[in-house]
């Protein structure tokens, strides 16, 4: 290591707390995750798409918490009940580009709804990345369910669920908090939170009385923090810890993650850059300088890169077969059982 | 013979010890109650919950993600409907991830009036769930039935309703469940618990079998040649009563059919008895419009317009917000025997 590296992780110490190899990885996850959702965003500006809604400003939430999952299928691994905002996270678990980019632009080799659903209403079931949804909050009940099973099997596996600031005025978000907090049937599952400080186009300041979210979980007796969602070595060992600690006591836990929303809800309101709201990235890319773990060639190069396998990935998508109409009755019940009156 | 409560949770034993079923849980669900209806008493793996309808249903969502089975109980159907959004995912998550995540997950829910339950212990449910797409519907009228179409409704890849009737989980079936004790005062001793002190009590379960009545099998309860009538849940023993008064008083042959299942129904069994008697009436006992019978009515008119000899007709609950406590108002409401006979009247002696 150089002087003037060690010099500069003399003032950011917390960089040294992770292996140097999972500090760029995570960088790189980052990069890999934002360029393909501002191709997302582009996608939709050129009309190959109806609708985006994603994750930039979540990078460094969704990443550690990818990349900490235990991974595979079925209640021996983590469950993930995640909201409309977790490409960072399903890029950490391992999903190429064009998963992406084949989902919103709702073609038949959608791997996840065969073109039948939004950008970010993922589905993996390798991944125990159980589908999302438009109405928000209740993947927080769901949770509940799979953690149940998991504790019974008296699993190393653990549910996660996420979710943002405003759908917590839900009753769902309460729910889970009751049924994960019964006295002697406590659940292994870490309830979050990623506090953007809106809900669409309403402040977070006007509909929240409580201090913050965390007090919430705080009132069942649920281990609980706020950590600062834009930092990923603050979010991967504050992660890390919780998930560790509902894995051993199969006991849940609770974390707000402040984060920020960089376009905007959704492409209904325009996909536009925030410039207010601090961007994880910038913020991480200027620590690594500083700490000469990368360099501004390495930067430039690693989302050209990127940007030209999304322009790929996008131009190869356009190729792809949408689905065919007669496919609307397909898997309304399960192996494709008739479920067409017409025919009963 | 078991009553309906004690065939419900005769199958749940059975599943229990059969199916996987691990399961088995809602308000008051497990011990010492095992349901208000008692149709969980004594089921090993019956567990109670927070009064939390959606939560009951989340709980049973994120089950089946698991891939394991159970029975989420909603107290009565008129404590679902805040639960409906989360029905409709539980329908829609096969679908919307094309075959991934198929949801085997069983709602009971008791239907229907008859109990002298007033305005939320008497709402029926079967037309707001047949627009529950990816869901199956069923709905028992006897005690036998009730332990078929559970088994059955248990067995299932899918979402399924199960809706036993409140009025009938008291009444005695007709017929034995395989397995059952002849005498019924030693089925009671065995899984009924004693009044008092419960700590202590544990079902000793009789030896059932497996009997399974298929979803989407309607039942001919009443052979006949001069008018089908269709009705589901408790309207079968009340049609049925109608359907001797129309005998025994007017000599007519009337065909009684159970659906059994909303959905999917048995569209075979009701063309089969029309093109038989040329007429039909449906009956229940949910609010008349937008009524699921409906839409069976609709198919009748446009599959078989040609075979008919007489306008067919729906009777059903009157269209009004809830069903009054006092006698007087719950049976000016919902279906009466007279009603029903006379609209069965016209419809036989209607000429073409």
């Amino acid at each position: 290591m150089s002087s003037k590296s060690s010099q500069s992780l003399a003032q950011d110490k917390d960089l040294l707390m992770l292996p140097k190899e999972l500090v760029l990885k995570m960088y790189d996850h980052m990069v890999y995750s934002r360029v393909l959702e501002e191709r997302l965003i582009k996608i939709y500006k050129l009309g190959d798409a109806f609708f985006w809604i994603g994750a930039p400003g979540e990078e460094a939430w969704g990443v550690p918490l990818g990349l900490l999952t235990l991974k595979g299928q079925g209640p021996l691994f983590d469950y993930l009940h995640l909201h409309y905002r977790c490409t960072p996270t399903l890029v950490a678990l391992g999903m190429p580009m064009i998963d992406s980019i084949r989902l919103i632009m709702n073609r038949v080799t959608d791997i996840s709804t065969g073109g039948r659903n939004f950008s970010n209403h993922y589905c993996f079931p390798k991944w125990n990345v159980v589908p999302v949804t438009s109405p928000i909050e209740v993947q927080y009940l769901a949770s509940i369910g799979t953690a149940h099973v998991q504790k019974k099997l008296n699993s190393n596996g653990i549910t996660v669920v996420t979710g943002g600031d405003a759908g917590t005025a839900e009753g769902d978000f309460a729910s889970c908090l009751i049924w994960s907090s019964r006295p002697g049937q406590e659940l292994p599952v870490l309830i979050t939170v990623q506090n953007n400080q809106w809900g669409i186009s309403t402040a977070y300041q006007g509909q929240h009385g409580e201090s913050k979210i965390a007090d919430r979980a705080k009132a069942f007796n649920i281990k609980n923090r706020v950590i600062n969602g834009l930092d990923p070595i603050e979010t991967y060992l504050c992660l890390k810890e919780d998930m560790d600690y509902i894995r051993k006591n199969k006991k849940p836990a609770f974390i707000e993650a402040q984060v920020s929303r960089l376009y905007g809800h959704s492409s209904a309101s325009g996909g536009n850059r925030s410039v207010e709201q601090p961007c994880p990235i910038d913020v991480f890319e200027q620590r690594l300088l500083k700490a000469n773990f990368i360099s501004t060639d390495l930067i430039k190069n690693k989302k050209e890169e990127y940007e030209k396998q999304a322009q790929q990935a996008q131009n190869q998508v356009r190729t792809e077969m949408a689905p065919e109409a007669k496919s609307i009755w397909d898997h309304i019940f399960a192996q494709s059982e008739n479920a067409d009156w017409r025919n009963f | 013979m078991a009553n309906m409560a004690q065939a419900i949770r005769l199958a749940l034993h059975y599943a229990h010890k059969n199916y996987q079923l691990n399961d088995v849980f809602g308000q008051d669900v497990g011990a010492p109650l095992g349901g208000v209806f008692t149709a969980t008493q004594g089921v090993e793996c019956a567990w109670n919950t927070p009064l939390d309808e959606r939560g009951i249903i989340g709980m049973a969502m994120g089950i089946a993600m698991a891939g394991q089975r159970c029975v989420a109980e909603i107290q009565f159907a008129d404590y679902i409907f805040n639960t409906i959004d989360l029905l409709k995912i539980a329908g829609n998550t096969n679908w919307a991830s094309y075959g991934q995540y198929p949801m085997p997950l069983v709602v009971m829910t008791p239907v229907g009036a008859g109990i002298r339950g007033s305005m939320y212990h008497s709402h029926s449910f079967e037309s707001w769930a047949s627009r529950m797409a990816g869901w199956k519907i069923v709905i028992p009228s006897d005690a036998l039935d009730a332990y078929g179409l559970l088994l059955s409704s248990i067995l299932d890849p899918n979402p399924v309703l199960f809706m036993p009737p409140k009025a009938l989980m008291r009444v005695k079936g007709e017929s034995l469940i395989p397995g059952e004790p002849d005498n019924e005062k030693d089925l009671k001793n065995m899984i009924d618990a004693p009044l008092g002190d419960r700590t202590e009590w544990f079902a000793k379960w009789p030896d059932v079998q497996e009997y399974l009545v298929p979803i989407g099998k309607a039942k001919v309860v009443i052979p006949g040649n001069q008018l089908t009538m269709v009705t589901w849940g408790r309207y079968v023993q009340i049609c049925k009563q109608v359907a001797e008064k129309l005998k025994s008083e007017l000599g007519y042959q009337v065909e009684l059919i159970d659906l059994r299942s909303i959905y999917p129904y048995d569209w075979q069994a009701i063309k089969a008895s029309v093109q038989k008697t040329k007429r039909i009436l449906f009956i229940n006992e949910d609010t008349e419009v937008t009524n699921f019978a409906e839409h069976l009515c609709y198919r009748v008119t446009q599959e078989l317009f040609y075979d008919l000899w007489a306008r067919p007709q729906v009777v059903a609950a009157k269209n009004i917000p809830g069903i009054g406590l006092h006698p007087n108002l719950e049976d000016a409401t919902v279906p009466h025997v007279d009603e029903i006979y006379q609209a069965a009247k016209a419809i036989i002696q209607e000429v073409p």
